[in-house]
């Protein structure tokens, strides 16, 4: 296939989709464990705001939400601003956009992921935690939390797939990333097929080696598979 | 910020009629996705590895690759090939309606075969044996036992699909259409009032979702209706010679 030099301009645009793919994966697990927890919590208020999110953001598409945050979102933050005395202009670009709308929707979707993976722990573990002298923060973050992480990551990889093909969505708003430099090279070349198909062979390759790590992630996380025998 | 209510009252119907475009996307590429994914999920199933090739390779491409790219390479890259614009095909092609239609029943194609094949495995193999043993071909097993059944176990997964066709449908915005999103756009353009407008869309697609979501509830109880049978226990004082020492026991 004959890229007419403009090879590395793809190369360029994946490197920006894998970095906006990652940041939006941090940020989103944060609001993920924050959802669980607050789903989970006793506070009633908690539990209303977490659902609220959830039912909210997975029933939007995710191209409003970008679009949302892109056009909508400096207005709102300047409005919020200007409560605290900040009266310049704010503006957001399509990166931070993209990292903000990303992980909203891939929090909402770990929130359940995290949600079900704490409801699978037994209550003897938080007891025996509690019987060992462990605060319950002390407890989550060093008996619950990895064993969340066993349960929760098939379902994390999963959603992280479809982060990936979602951050296709951020190049409407201007973000360089592979299908804004296939525009940019079709442009020039007046070549959309050959271009599109090499774009979803990348995210192809993308995906690929997505489960490839995630199947890795699971043997880290789970050492008794890893070192039983037989 | 100023927040104007206004112009969310003003501009509703034409963001209804966006809605309805949206719909009638969601609609029609379903209808199709299940039609071509009935035959690609009965393959994939097969136990014939020439046969399950062709519908893995296509299942594997279209799941992973983002929706974005496969219309693009629909709307856009068709019209690279001289033979697609010199043949018959190209006034449907070059219209951007039936060029979503095509990417999203494509897409969806692939997402429910996954699905089915998936509930196709999931039947108890007794029921399979069971039909073999009354004497039925493999094709009145299909039609009778296998794709009803599958259908069944497939439905509240299915119902998802459909939510994530209708989230997905937002897409055809990108390719010049007036559906719910690319209505907002549109009229955020001439009045530029972002957040009222999304909001406003984002609100239409809640509901249309969850419309989406109390359908698939209904049809899961009617097709489902097995699960949700309540056993009645025989009355005390019913005629001994009636009594059905099997439904006693229990």
């Amino acid at each position: 296939m004959d890229l007419q030099g403009f090879g590395h301009l793809l190369l360029s645009g994946t490197w920006v989709t894998i970095q906006l793919a990652l940041t939006s994966l941090l940020v989103g697990l944060v609001f993920g464990l924050t959802g669980a927890a607050a789903k989970l919590s006793k506070n009633r208020f908690a539990r209303w705001l977490a659902t609220g999110y959830t039912t909210l953001v997975r029933g939007l598409p995710e191209l409003l939400l970008v679009l949302t945050i892109y056009f909508g979102g400096s207005q709102l933050l300047m409005w919020i601003a200007s409560g605290f005395g900040y009266d310049e202009y704010i503006e957001i670009g399509p990166f931070v956009a993209g990292v903000a709308a990303l992980s909203i929707a891939f929090g909402a979707y770990a929130t359940e992921v995290f949600r079900m993976a704490m409801m699978e722990i037994p209550d003897g573990q938080w007891e025996s935690g509690m019987a060992c002298g462990m605060s319950t923060r002390r407890t989550f973050f060093r008996i619950i939390l990895p064993q969340v992480w066993r349960l929760a990551i098939p379902g994390l990889g999963n959603l992280f797939q479809v982060l990936l093909k979602d951050t296709a969505l951020v190049s409407v708003v201007g973000l360089n990333d592979i299908m804004r430099q296939s525009q940019v090279a079709i442009s020039a070349t007046k070549e959309p097929f050959t271009f599109f198909l090499v774009a979803a062979c990348i995210y192809l390759l993308l995906t690929a080696a997505t489960t490839g790590f995630t199947m890795f992630m699971e043997r880290v996380a789970n050492p008794a598979a890893r070192e039983s025998r037989g | 910020m100023t927040w104007e209510w206004g112009v969310i009252w003003q501009y509703l119907p034409r963001l209804m009629d966006g809605a309805w475009l949206t719909m009638e996307l969601v609609l029609v590429s379903g209808l199709i996705g299940i039609t071509m994914a009935i035959p690609l999920s009965l393959m994939r199933a097969s136990s014939l590895p020439w046969v399950k090739v062709f519908p893995f390779i296509y299942i594997y491409f279209f799941r992973g690759t983002p929706l974005l790219v496969q219309i693009f390479l629909v709307y856009y890259g068709a019209s690279q090939f001289d033979a697609v614009r010199d043949s018959i095909l190209w006034p449907i092609l070059k219209q951007p309606y039936w060029c979503a239609i095509i990417a999203f029943s494509l897409n969806t194609a692939a997402y429910s075969a996954e699905l089915f094949r998936s509930a196709i495995q999931a039947i108890p193999v007794g029921e399979i044996e069971a039909a073999e043993a009354m004497g039925m071909s493999k094709s009145v097993q299909v039609q009778r036992i296998i794709l009803p059944r599958a259908f069944g176990i497939a439905l509240p997964a299915y119902g998802n699909e459909v939510i994530l066709m209708l989230k997905g449908s937002a897409l055809a915005s990108t390719i010049t259409l007036l559906d719910l999103t690319g209505m907002a756009r549109t009229i955020i353009a001439r009045t530029y009032t972002p957040l009222e407008m999304f909001l406003a869309a984002g609100m239409v697609y809640l509901a249309i979702s969850a419309v989406i979501i109390g359908l698939f509830r209904f049809m899961e109880y009617r097709f489902n209706r097995y699960q949700y049978y309540h056993h009645t226990d025989t009355p005390k004082n019913l005629d001994p010679l009636l009594r059905d020492p099997h439904i006693d026991q229990k």
